[in-house]
């Protein structure tokens, strides 16, 4: 028999602390630890004059070309001396790559044991006929991971920064929003209407064929985030809205992100490279093969397509 | 094929210089993109055409986007719209100032 708990029992318990302290309903430091306001920093108006007239002063003395012989030659010499050190380096850079090895020879130290081990074996090991994303999401695919985990916290900081969290201030983006372009302009509103879905399923196309042709999941995330931008600005973030708002990006972001993770690490823990493989590889050359590249592909263009629209959405009125 | 690229390099060596040169930050977006395009256009001639993908979506597409908007949100685009702030009653002051005479 299961006991209901009443309410007050319920708030003595370590979940409810947890989800409250989750949620940010309560502050934990609020009442608990002492807190001093800070004050407004008043200036009196003779400290204010005062100070003026120094630097006026010292403006003056020092500022004078006329009287200050050393500021006048020093700023020639500075000229000078920064079109010669532009030159100095631009020489010393272009000394230096002429004793690059040229591209395209054999004796050339980029081409060593690995790159002939990524093309000749790639696509046994990994079962992607496009060798290149072969080598981003299996060999390398920790590498990817990282650069997935900076695209997401790029767009952290940015919602930091941007993010409108007052409804003042949200209310007064909403009438800012398209202040300065006509509304529902009917020629921009005709081309996206045909552009959008093309845009789409090319974006979609990319990034489920990453492992037969060129592209993957960047590219094809890239390409979804520009139609989605599109399309906010022919039609107005209302209609956007209906199906990508904060929750929905909440959502796809990082269960993309977490599913990318846990994807690899089953890679890696279970035996990735020259052991054995635990995900079938699948016939090369067939949509569902390749074993983890798929799964990860679609992940990564998930991630790129939210942060590109994110981005857009954050510059433009500070919010989703 | 050949010359084809040595033009387009040419293209791409212009516009990177006129990019810093040029007065107006809209002219300069604008060129910074058609840059891009340049760029992806070279990337299919090396035959790398995934990377020719990404830089027309994120170089041509996206970057300028964020550039434009950008813009906005500081005022700093002439001659589109209202642009509003100081520089607005400035003229707006200078106008009446016309038309009082």
């Amino acid at each position: 028999m299961s006991k209901l708990k009443s309410e007050q029992e319920y708030e003595k318990t370590a979940a409810f602390h947890f989800f409250r302290w989750l949620s940010g309903s309560k502050d934990p430091y609020l009442d608990n630890v002492e807190m001093k306001p800070q004050e407004e920093y008043k200036e009196e108006e003779a400290t204010i004059q005062e100070r003026m007239r120094e630097q006026q002063m010292i403006r003056d003395k020092v500022y004078d070309t006329e009287k200050n012989k050393r500021l006048l030659f020093f700023r020639y010499f500075y000229r000078i001396m920064a079109v010669v050190f532009c030159v100095v380096l631009g020489g010393l850079l272009l000394v230096t790559v002429s004793y690059l090895p040229p591209t395209g020879r054999a004796s050339k130290p980029d081409n060593n044991e690995v790159a002939a081990r990524y093309i000749e074996n790639g696509m046994q090991e990994t079962g992607a006929v496009n060798v290149v994303t072969g080598m981003i999401l299996t060999y390398r695919a920790f590498d990817t991971f990282g650069e997935t985990n900076v695209l997401f916290i790029a767009t952290c900081c940015v919602m930091i920064m941007l993010m409108a969290e007052d409804e003042e201030l949200k209310k007064q983006e909403l009438l800012n929003d398209r202040r300065y372009e006509p509304k529902n302009d009917a020629i921009l509103q005709g081309v996206a209407a045909v552009l959008v879905p093309v845009i789409f399923i090319f974006g979609i196309y990319i990034v489920l064929n990453g492992h037969l042709s060129p592209g993957g999941g960047f590219s094809g995330g890239a390409a979804m985030g520009a139609g989605m931008i599109l399309y906010v600005s022919a039609f107005g973030f209302k209609k956007t809205q209906r199906f990508f708002n904060e929750e929905v990006y909440k959502i796809a972001k990082v269960s993309a992100l977490c599913v990318y993770g846990l994807v690899g690490i089953y890679y890696y823990v279970t035996g990735a490279n020259g052991l054995d493989n635990h995900i079938p590889l699948g016939i090369p050359g067939h949509i569902i093969s390749a074993g983890i590249i798929f799964p990860i592909n679609i992940c990564v263009g998930i991630e790129v397509a939210c942060t590109m629209y994110a981005f857009y959405a954050l510059f433009r009125r500070g919010g989703l | 094929m050949q010359v084809f690229q040595y033009i387009l390099l040419g293209f791409l060596v212009v516009c990177a210089i006129s990019v810093s040169f040029s007065r107006k930050l809209l002219n300069s977006i604008m060129i910074f993109m058609s840059y891009s395009l340049v760029m992806s256009i070279i990337w299919i001639c090396l035959e790398s055409p995934d990377l020719a993908i990404t830089e027309a979506a994120v170089g041509a597409g996206v970057t300028s986007v964020l550039f434009f908007v950008t813009l906005k949100k500081i005022n700093a685009m002439e001659g589109i719209g209202e642009p509003a702030g100081p520089e607005k009653e400035k003229r707006e002051a200078k106008e009446g100032a016309e038309g009082n005479e």
